[in-house]
């Protein structure tokens, strides 16, 4: 009954009328965003993080977490009516989606879209308030030796779920653990790759990071290739599924959702694998498989149930370990130091009402996306008609400003921009960003971690594969890397990332 | 050149090696410590070595595995994007915010093909009111809306 208490908790700070106001502003800012094509939640997010800065903590992650989940939410609107995706989560739900759209079953679409995401976020805020108690404990077991390996393991999974080449998303990942490497270091209060400037002292923030490489860089990336977007939107008519589409989406929602749930978890993955994962096994297991790719409700179904399912879930280690499993939680990590809180497994015995406040707005915040967006349909479609020109400008002007805010100067603005140089070449090249936002984040406390770890083994780095649960998860390490390089799990891994192509 | 097989492998591993020799050259001043005492140059040191190690492997498998082209840059769009956004730095104390929001728009605007004057004008101007509102009158961000050149 415990979790009936928790819930209650939960339930008592989400539903004062300030962070139920925060949530709907998050959910309604989140699904403009994934509406708008260009703009992924990690800038998006970044951008707003400064406003966020004067909020009290839980009002802000409430906040953070709803333009999160709003985000994967609004990008299936724009994949379905005009085929596309505000968002990467949703460029699979563009494949049936957009088919079932031009043969005049948009509504129905876009409903098995809304029902799909309000289950799965039922499920999964379940999910989190069951697993996420015995996880925080077994983590409080943990010592310098465990968090370091989990780390570890964190990296080489991220590595593994990521896609593209593994060469690459291994040195992005080691040039982010590498700039985190700069400012001052805590032990020995030595200046480290601040090249004698007074506003590298504290290192980089990852806001500026963030909002350079996902920001910046992205805008260039979309001018490359900027077209006359049509503004051929169909018409949405004939809102209700029949009651022989409910018996052909349910299994692929409750799969959807169970994958989705899962992969969450795992570093790396989040919305945007669950997503394609739970698309490629509808396909190969569905009776209706032929119809996939020529508007099979199945195929909005599954993946939509995914994305949101894993956008959950993937709270569950940033909320429990204080690790994050993507650059969106990386950036929620961020929020909670700034907001002075240690993320980790005392969150939720020191912060109860946060974390439960939290937990609980997920589940208003669902509920919220049904209702803003399925009546509201119109309002959001005559959004995809904005034309690019007119809307990167405004995302330049809230990066300058957010990231001016921060500290008052314009050093941040700069290096900003130098970033975005990076994050453009590096995109040019197929070098992810992603990876290297984890490893910024991830670096300082590995190295926090390993330092405390061997001053406790007297200098052992054996201390690493002795105890239980560290050597078990640099095992599953090894293993995942293993992995990685047989042929066999290669070609596994790019047929399910080849939807994408 | 046509010995590199894939020229996407082959900068990025250039970029990998000169960042990780860079930064273990850098390193040297950082006492690495001991195992017990971990010195502030140990772990990076550690990570600049194994970044100078990936770039070295792609720049090896550039000349083995063919990849495609890069493709054209973006140079124009780069530099008025990038540029714009330094110019809001260099302005933004002198000549305040409005002004510096106004120029933000205006310069990263004409990156785009489809520029047409009046709309981005509108725009601009459009944005900067927004922006005050919002950011200084509503939230309160302490920036002067005419800077010190105006006596703001």
């Amino acid at each position: 009954m415990e979790l009936l208490a928790n819930l209650a908790l939960g339930f008592d700070t989400a539903f004062t009328l300030t962070n139920l106001l925060y949530c709907l502003a998050g959910v309604a800012l989140g699904t403009l965003i994934g509406v708008l094509p260009g703009l992924g939640p990690v800038a998006t997010i970044a951008m707003l993080l400064p406003v966020t800065f004067g909020l009290p903590p839980v009002s802000a992650l409430i906040m953070l977490a709803g333009i999160y989940y709003g985000a994967q939410y609004g990008g299936s609107t724009t994949a379905i009516l005009v085929n596309l995706p505000g968002e990467t989560s949703s460029v699979v739900t563009a494949l049936d989606g957009y088919q079932m759209a031009r043969q005049g079953h948009a509504g129905k679409a876009l409903a098995t879209a809304a029902i799909g995401s309000f289950f799965a976020g039922t499920v999964a805020t379940f999910l989190l308030a069951v697993f996420a108690p015995p996880l925080a404990e077994f983590a409080l077991k943990f010592g310098p030796a465990e968090y370091f390996s989990l780390m570890v393991l964190g990296l080489v999974a991220s590595v593994v779920l990521a896609h593209g080449s593994l060469l690459h998303a291994i040195g992005m990942i080691v040039l982010g653990l590498l700039l985190g490497m700069m400012g001052t270091d805590i032990n020995s209060g030595l200046p480290r790759y601040t090249f004698d400037l007074p506003e590298l002292a504290d290192g980089i923030s990852f806001v500026v990071l963030a909002m350079g490489m996902f920001g910046l860089g992205e805008i260039i990336r979309n001018l490359e290739h900027e077209e006359v977007r049509s503004a051929m939107v169909t018409k949405v008519a004939g809102l209700m599924p029949s009651k022989a589409d409910f018996r052909r989406i349910a299994a692929p929602i409750l799969r959807g959702t169970g994958l989705g749930a899962l992969l969450g978890i795992l570093p790396g993955g989040g919305a945007i694998l669950a997503a394609f994962a739970a698309y490629s096994v509808e396909k190969k297991i569905s009776p209706n498989a032929a119809q996939f790719g020529k508007g099979a409700i199945e195929g909005v179904a599954a993946p939509e149930s995914a994305n949101n399912a894993g956008a959950q879930t993937s709270f569950i280690p940033m909320l429990t370990l204080g690790i994050p499993s993507n650059p969106v939680m990386a950036l929620m990590i961020g929020a909670l130091i700034i907001q002075g809180i240690q993320p980790g497994p005392m969150v939720m015995t020191e912060q109860p009402a946060l974390f439960w406040g939290v937990i609980a707005s997920m589940w208003i915040g669902n509920l919220f996306l049904v209702i803003l967006n399925l009546p509201l349909i119109g309002l959001w479609v005559r959004l995809i008609t904005v034309p690019y020109r007119l809307l990167y400008p405004a995302i330049l002007v809230f990066c300058a400003i957010g990231v001016f805010s921060i500290n008052n100067r314009e050093f941040d603005i700069y290096l900003m921009a130098l970033f975005g140089l990076l994050g453009y070449v590096f995109a040019k090249l197929d070098c992810e960003p992603a990876p290297m936002l984890l490893g910024f984040i991830l670096g300082p406390m590995m190295e926090e971690y390993l330092r405390r770890a061997l001053l406790i083994s007297r200098g052992d780095p054996m201390v690493l594969v002795t105890r239980p649960i560290s050597a078990t998860m640099l095992a599953l390490a090894v293993v995942a890397l293993f992995l990685v390089l047989s042929p066999a799990f290669r070609k596994t891994r790019e047929e399910a990332f080849q939807e994408e192509e | 050149m046509s010995a590199i097989r894939n020229p996407k492998d082959f900068w990025a591993g250039l970029i990998y090696l000169g960042i990780g020799l860079a930064a273990f050259q850098l390193a040297q001043d950082y006492e690495m410590g001991s195992a017990v005492r971990m010195g502030p140059g140990y772990f990076p040191k550690v990570l600049a070595g194994l970044l100078g190690l990936i770039g070295l492997l792609a720049l090896v498998r550039s000349f083995l595995r063919p990849g495609e082209a890069i493709g054209r840059l973006a140079w124009r769009a780069a530099l008025l994007v990038l540029g714009a956004t330094a110019l809001f730095g260099l302005l933004v104390r002198g000549a305040g915010l409005a002004l510096s929001l106004f120029v933000l728009v205006l310069v990263s605007a004409y990156a785009s093909r489809q520029f047409r004057w009046r709309p981005t004008l509108l725009l601009a101007l459009g944005l900067t009111v927004f922006s005050i509102l919002v950011f200084s009158k509503g939230l309160g961000i302490p920036l002067p809306l005419w800077g010190s050149w105006f006596g703001g």
